[in-house]
């Protein structure tokens, strides 16, 4: 039995945690929050060369050709830290759209840029309120020409291209597509987090290509969710155990009634199931890291298990440490906020808790079909 | 990150293997005789083979073995259903409180039968009037030249009527505050004066008992560390209990629900078509999924020959209230014919209200919830301990409910 990270795995976390607490403390955070910036250039710059946008991207093609481990890792750290960057963005869903169906050509061009952060990628599926479905889809694809409107864009604003999806008369109902952004209209809108900026994409027969083949968008679209779920959730992961240390923090700090309010079984049994939930959520990560790594019989299942505890954790987290906090953790001035307001981004960003409920017990039915069969 | 086993590990276990597929007790062997009586037999069969007791030493009736070939034997020996649980008082926490505090001539003489099985021991723990509050005991044990006069009552004794030895805890001393009044005794279960009586549970069942003691003598050699620290012995005994309830539950799993969802009708659909049942299913998945995995990381720890980090105390609490909650969600998806124990026509034949009567037991059974949140919030976030009003106030002078 080996289900621990590696003694090197290890230190590039103590690496990546030393350097997040001297380049991205939460005031870092709150300076994107209230500003007009759409991220932190800066740290952005230096985590591209520290080379973790290229974790995972092949030797050939200018990355480093590590394991999904290592960007576990680095995916808690950030999500720990609230990185104000484009990183789940143009990591966990444009390069991996490009590992998981670019052409040649493709992944000649894009990868090399997107590992060095030359460039920033996206993906772009929401066009209303509500579930999306492939019969939903209104943007639609000619061959060359992309015509549709994409709201809630993830660093739709700062992006040189997205992935696209597009509906489909044929196969799955989905078409994904490659859209350079440069003549595209993007009009950034304010959404619950601001430390991550989110645009409105305007697309009017805007050039676009194919990523993949016609009419295998959604089968694209589930692949691509369950790879970027597991490190959405090491990011939620990291934000609870951030939450849960500042809330326990404010508990020995705060008294009242003459002693530490950290004292009453109130608030530490509050935070006992914060960490509890905290617990069970990184247990399933690990598991989602394992098949993210190389098993991808088993990923669908750990995926959607990771997503699903990772969401309820970070939300309970958040929340509670607000309650902890009484009055202050409402106040703008406290970071209690930055927390709940994340928590909630994440939550929905590649679907809510109760789509991957949904999918997490159709990965069950799927795998004991494939069992029985 | 993989499950595999070391190479080591993996010729242990593939030791196992063979020996329980050769000498686990057949149907045969077994008609007949009651569970104590199979349970013994399984024991001393072990025993004689070397394999009873692993991580003790050879000298106690042990095997000498990891901590991880001890993990390694119990998931080998759970794959067969052998009975073993009227041991674990007594090998679980008699025996380490035993090897921790008691004399060489002492172990020698009683390690090797718990080994063996030929005897089972209690713990005398619990009293009416102190659960969680533990050292608020008020047992005692006077002095009378070499022997000690014992009076009193324990509660929720499990197996004690089965029990040779018993291990217990009673106060000597009721002018000193709570924790230093306490002291720590083994006695001989038939000795004169002990009365057992079963108490019957909410689930039907009469695992525990009821231990009156009147004028009860148990020698100062049966004493466990000094007159005055038997808390400290206590604790001893209370850490190995949760370790040895740990995994937590039992009863009802995420699959037996699932597949129950997936042969039940709701609204002329499979009931997991329902996005209220596959939610609910959902939840319960990542929790079972999430004390597996955390289960995991233990043994790799373990298996590195390190310590476990606090993260396996979760097993118990987090456990004990899924299992509860899936029973009872399982018999509300079957509806009217939920509440059926009718073996002859009820679906699932019990488990589900078997598992939601018992579930109950568990929640508070060697920790309660309440007392393991307090567990993690202090020794895992170091959160401060509560105030205590009883703190440094002579035992007799601390207030009392009226129902002492």
């Amino acid at each position: 039995m080996n289900f621990e990270f590696s003694q090197e795995q290890n230190l590039l976390r103590e690496q990546a945690r030393g350097f997040l607490d001297e380049n991205c403390p939460p005031s870092s955070v709150r300076k994107i929050l209230e500003g007009t910036d759409s991220f932190d250039e800066v740290l952005w710059k230096r985590i591209a060369e520290l080379g973790w946008l290229s974790t995972v991207i092949p030797q050939d093609h200018g990355g480093l050709g590590m394991s999904y481990y290592e960007l576990s890792v680095i995916a808690e750290e950030l999500g720990r830290a609230l990185a104000p960057v484009p990183f789940s963005s143009s990591v966990y869903l444009a390069t991996e759209a490009l590992l998981l169906a670019g052409s040649t050509a493709q992944r000649q061009k894009w990868l090399p840029r997107l590992a060095s952060g030359e460039s920033i990628g996206t993906f772009a599926l929401s066009e209303q309120a509500g579930r999306p479905t492939p019969s939903a889809l209104k943007t639609s694809f000619d061959g060359n020409s992309i015509t549709g409107t994409k709201i809630a864009v993830p660093d739709g604003d700062i992006a040189d291209f997205a992935v696209v999806v597009a509906r489909s008369e044929v196969g799955d109902g989905a078409t994904v597509c490659l859209v350079e952004l440069d003549d595209v209209a993007t009009r950034r809108v304010d959404v619950i987090d601001p430390s991550r900026s989110h645009a409105e994409l305007t697309l009017e027969g805007s050039q676009a290509e194919l990523l993949g083949s016609e009419g295998t968008g959604w089968s694209l679209v589930n692949q691509l969710f369950d790879r970027a779920a597991v490190l959405f959730a090491w990011e939620q992961v990291g934000g609870c155990q951030a939450a849960l240390d500042q809330a326990k923090d404010y508990a020995l700090n705060r008294y009242a009634f003459g002693r530490p309010i950290g004292g009453f079984q109130a608030i530490k049994h509050k935070l006992a199931n914060v960490y509890v939930k905290n617990t069970l959520a990184r247990s399933n990560c690990y598991y989602g890291a394992w098949a993210l790594a190389g098993s991808e019989a088993e990923l669908p299942l750990a995926a959607a298990t990771a997503r699903v505890s990772a969401t309820q954790a970070f939300y309970f987290a958040s929340k509670e440490n607000i309650q902890t906090h009484g009055g202050m953790g409402f106040t703008w001035e406290f970071d209690c906020q930055l927390y709940y307001r994340r928590a909630k981004l994440l939550s929905v960003g590649i679907g809510s808790e109760m789509w991957w409920q949904d999918r997490l017990v159709a990965a069950y039915e799927q795998s004991n079909r494939l069992a029985s069969a | 990150m993989d499950f595999n086993d070391t190479s080591q590990e993996a010729e242990f276990r593939a030791e196992v293997a063979e020996w329980l597929q050769q000498n686990v007790p057949t149907r045969e062997e077994l008609s007949g005789l009651g569970e104590i009586q199979q349970s013994k037999l399984w024991q001393k069969r072990k025993f004689d083979a070397g394999w009873a007791c692993l991580r003790w030493p050879k000298e106690y009736g042990g095997r000498g073995a990891t901590a991880i070939q001890s993990v390694i034997w119990n998931q080998e020996e759970s794959k067969h259903p052998v009975p073993t649980g009227i041991f674990q008082i007594g090998q679980g926490m008699a025996a380490p409180t035993m090897m921790s505090w008691a004399s060489e001539e002492q172990k020698r003489f009683h390690l090797p039968p718990l080994a063996s099985g030929e005897h089972i021991w209690c713990q005398l723990f619990s009293e009416p009037s102190a659960g969680s509050d533990l050292a608020g005991i008020r047992t005692r044990a006077e002095r009378d030249g070499n022997d000690w006069i014992i009076n009193g009552q324990k509660i929720w004794t499990s197996g004690a009527h089965y029990s040779d030895y018993g291990i217990l805890v009673v106060r000597t001393d009721p002018t000193v505050p709570k924790h230093k009044g306490l002291t720590y005794f083994f006695l001989d279960m038939k000795s004169p004066g002990v009365e057992i009586k079963p108490i019957k549970q909410i689930s039907g069942g009469a695992n525990f008992n009821e231990v009156f003691f009147t004028d009860v003598r148990v020698p100062d050699e049966q004493r466990l560390g000094a007159v005055g620290q038997g808390w400290q012995v206590s604790l001893t005994t209370l850490m190995n209990e949760r370790a040895a309830i740990g995994g937590g539950g039992g009863g009802v799993g995420f699959d037996r629900v699932f597949r129950l969802a997936q042969k039940l009708a709701l609204d002329d659909r499979p009931a997991i078509e329902n996005g209220q049942v596959r939610s609910a299913l959902a939840n319960w998945y990542c929790q079972e999924s999430g004390l597996k995995y955390t289960g995991y990381r233990s043994l790799t720890a373990l298996s590195r020959g390190e310590t476990p980090g606090p993260e396996n105390s979760i097993g118990k609490y987090v456990g004990a209230s899924k299992s509860q909650d899936m029973a009872s969600f399982a018999i509300d998806l079957l509806e009217m014919a939920g509440i059926l124990e009718d073996r002859a026509t009820a679906t699932g034949a019990g488990i589900y209200t078997g598992t939601y009567m018992n579930a109950p037991g568990i929640r508070i059974a060697g920790g309660s919830d309440e007392i393991m949140l307090n567990i993690l919030a202090e020794r895992v976030l170091g959160l401060p301990q509560d105030i205590r009003v009883d703190k440094g106030v002579p035992f007799n002078e601390v207030p009392s409910g009226s129902s002492n």
